[in-house]
C-alpha cells in the first residue's frame, strides 16, 4: 500500500529529475569563460573592501529569539484548536487563559522596547550633570 | 484499487500537477509583465509569438544559454544548493493542495489532489519554514555584502510574518477541526467561507502571505535602489532562474492556500440546489477554484503596481505590532463565534 507521503516522495523525485535534467542540459549548452574580473563579487565596480561577512545588527538576533518563543506557542495552540469543538466552555476558558499568557509575554516585550526597530539613541549619564545635581 | 493502479494514477496526477505548475509559473511572469505594462500605460512584451505569448520560453532559453558565474569569494557548495532548496520547497508544497472534490473517472474514485495527507496544513507550514534556509544560505554563501544584508533582512522578515501566518491558520483550524485540506474546504460548505466568518484572520493571512513570498510592498530583501539585487546579486544563469521560478511558484502556492483556507476552495454556494448533473457540477467547481486562484494572483500583481515599498522599520512594526495582535484577536473572535452559535 502506497501511503500519502509515499506519493509526496514520488512527486519530489519527479521534481528532482526535472531539475537535474535541466541542469545537465544547461551545463552542456552554456559557455564557460571565467576571467579574473568576472569572478570578483559585485561592489559597484570598485575593488571589494574588507571581509564580505560584515557585522550585522543585534536586533536581527532579538527578532529571531522572539520568533522562536511565539512559533513554539503556535505549535501548542494547534492541538487546542483541533479539539476545541469537543470541549465546550472548558476548552474556551483554557484557550483564553493560554492566549492571555501569550498577550502578557507580548506586552512585556513591547514595553521593554524589543519590538521597536528604530530605537532612540541611548543617553549615557554625564558626570558633569550628576555632580551639578549633587551640589544643588 | 491495486497498488499498481494507485501508482499509475498518482504518477499521472503528478505529471499533470508539475506541468501545470511549471506552465503557470512561466505564464505568471508573462502576465505580470503585461499587467504592469497595462498599469503604466506601456505595451509590454509583444514581439515573441502572437502578442508576446512565447516570451516566457524565450526568457527560459536565454537563461539556459547564459554563462554561470560563481564568484571566487563564494562558498561553492552552499551557493549551488541555495536555489534548489528554494525550488524544492516551492514545488513540494504544491502536492497537498486539493483543486476539486472526489470525481468518478473510468470507474475509479479519484481525489483531485496529489497526496491527501491528514496533516496537510502542518506539512505546508513546515515546508514554508524551510524556505527561509534557501534565501539565508544564498545571502550568506555569496560572499558579497549586498547578498548578506539582503539574506539577513529577508530571514528576519519571513520569520516575523510566519508567526502571524501560524496564528491566522489557528482560526481556520478552529472552524474546521482538522488539518486535512479537504476537510477544511468541506467545512466551508454553503457560503460559510472563512473569509466572511473571520475577516480579520483573512486580512492578516493575506498580508503575511505577501510578506512571506517577498512580494512588493514587502520586497525588502531585494530592494533594488539600496541592495542591488539583495540575496541574488551574485547569481546568474540557471541558478538565478531557480530563484525566479521559486518566487513565482511561491506566489501561486500562496494564492492556492488563500483560496483553500479562506475562500472556500472549490465550493460554490448553493450549486447543489440548482439540480445540475454531477459531472457538470464538478467541472464548475474546479473552474471556480481556478478562477478564485487567478483572481488572487491578479491581486498579487495589482498590489505590486499600486503600493510603494515599505521602510524596514515600518515592515517590522507592521508585522509585530499590527498583524500579530490582530491574528490573536482573530482566534478569540473565532472561538467566541463557535461558543455562541455552535457552528
Amino acid at each position: 500500500m502506497l501511503t500519502e507521503f509515499g506519493k509526496i516522495l514520488i512527486f519530489i523525485l519527479f521534481a528532482a529529475i526535472f531539475v537535474i535534467i535541466t541542469l545537465f542540459v544547461a551545463k552542456i549548452v552554456r559557455p564557460n569563460r571565467p576571467t579574473f574580473e568576472k569572478l570578483k563579487i559585485y561592489e559597484c565596480g570598485e575593488n571589494p573592501e574588507g571581509s564580505p561577512w560584515v557585522k550585522f545588527n543585534i536586533r536581527f538576533y532579538v527578532i529571531a529569539l522572539i520568533f522562536l518563543i511565539f512559533d513554539v506557542e503556535v505549535v501548542l495552540l494547534f492541538p487546542w484548536a483541533l479539539a476545541y469543538k469537543e470541549m465546550g466552555f472548558y476548552g474556551f476558558s483554557i484557550g483564553i487563559i493560554f492566549l492571555l499568557l501569550l498577550v502578557l509575554g507580548m506586552a512585556y516585550e513591547w514595553r521593554k522596547g524589543d519590538l521597536e526597530w528604530a530605537r532612540p539613541k541611548p543617553k549615557p549619564p554625564k558626570l558633569n550633570e550628576i555632580l551639578k545635581n549633587k551640589t544643588n | 484499487m491495486t497498488i499498481w493502479e494507485i501508482i499509475i494514477t498518482s504518477v499521472i496526477k503528478i505529471a499533470i500537477a508539475l506541468t501545470s505548475l511549471l506552465l503557470s509559473v512561466a505564464y505568471m511572469v508573462y502576465f505580470e509583465r503585461k499587467i504592469s505594462a497595462w498599469a503604466q500605460n506601456r505595451l509590454g512584451p509583444n514581439r515573441v509569438g502572437y502578442r508576446g505569448l512565447l516570451q516566457p520560453f524565450a526568457d527560459v532559453f536565454k537563461l539556459l544559454f547564459k554563462e554561470d558565474i560563481v564568484p571566487d569569494a563564494a562558498n561553492k557548495t552552499l551557493h549551488t544548493m541555495a536555489p534548489f532548496i528554494s525550488l524544492f520547497v516551492a514545488f513540494a508544497t504544491y502536492a497537498v493542495v486539493p483543486i476539486g472534490p472526489e470525481v468518478n473517472l473510468f470507474g475509479y474514485q479519484i481525489k483531485l489532489v496529489v497526496a491527501d495527507v491528514n496533516i496537510g496544513i502542518l506539512y505546508v507550514l513546515a515546508l514554508t519554514s524551510l524556505g527561509v534556509y534557501g534565501i539565508t544560505l544564498a545571502g550568506w554563501s555569496s560572499g558579497s555584502k549586498y547578498s548578506l544584508l539582503g539574506g539577513i533582512r529577508s530571514s528576519a522578515q519571513m520569520i516575523s510574518y510566519e508567526v502571524s501566518i501560524g496564528f491566522s491558520i489557528g482560526g481556520v483550524l478552529l472552524m474546521a477541526g482538522s488539518l486535512r485540506p479537504i476537510d477544511i474546504v468541506n467545512a466551508q460548505y454553503g457560503g460559510m467561507w472563512n473569509a466572511i466568518l473571520q475577516p480579520i484572520g483573512f486580512i492578516t493571512f493575506v498580508v503575511s502571505a505577501f510578506a512571506e513570498t517577498n512580494r512588493l510592498p514587502f520586497d525588502l530583501p531585494e530592494a533594488e535602489p539600496e541592495l542591488v539585487g539583495g540575496y541574488h546579486t551574485e547569481y546568474s544563469s540557471f541558478k538565478f532562474a531557480g530563484f525566479f521560478l521559486a518566487e513565482y511558484a511561491n506566489m501561486i502556492i500562496a494564492s492556492l492556500l488563500i483560496v483553500t483556507l479562506y475562500l472556500g476552495g472549490w465550493q460554490i454556494p448553493y450549486v447543489d440546489k440548482l439540480g445540475l448533473s454531477e459531472g457538470l457540477t464538478v467541472v464548475l467547481q474546479i473552474a471556480s477554484f481556478l478562477l478564485k486562484t487567478a483572481f488572487m494572483l491578479f491581486v498579487f500583481i495589482w498590489v505590486r503596481w499600486s503600493i510603494p515599498r515599505f521602510r524596514y522599520d515600518q515592515l517590522m512594526n507592521l508585522g509585530w505590532k499590527v498583524m500579530f495582535p490582530l491574528a490573536l484577536l482573530n482566534i478569540v473572535w473565532v472561538a467566541m463565534l463557535i461558543m455562541i452559535f455552535k457552528l
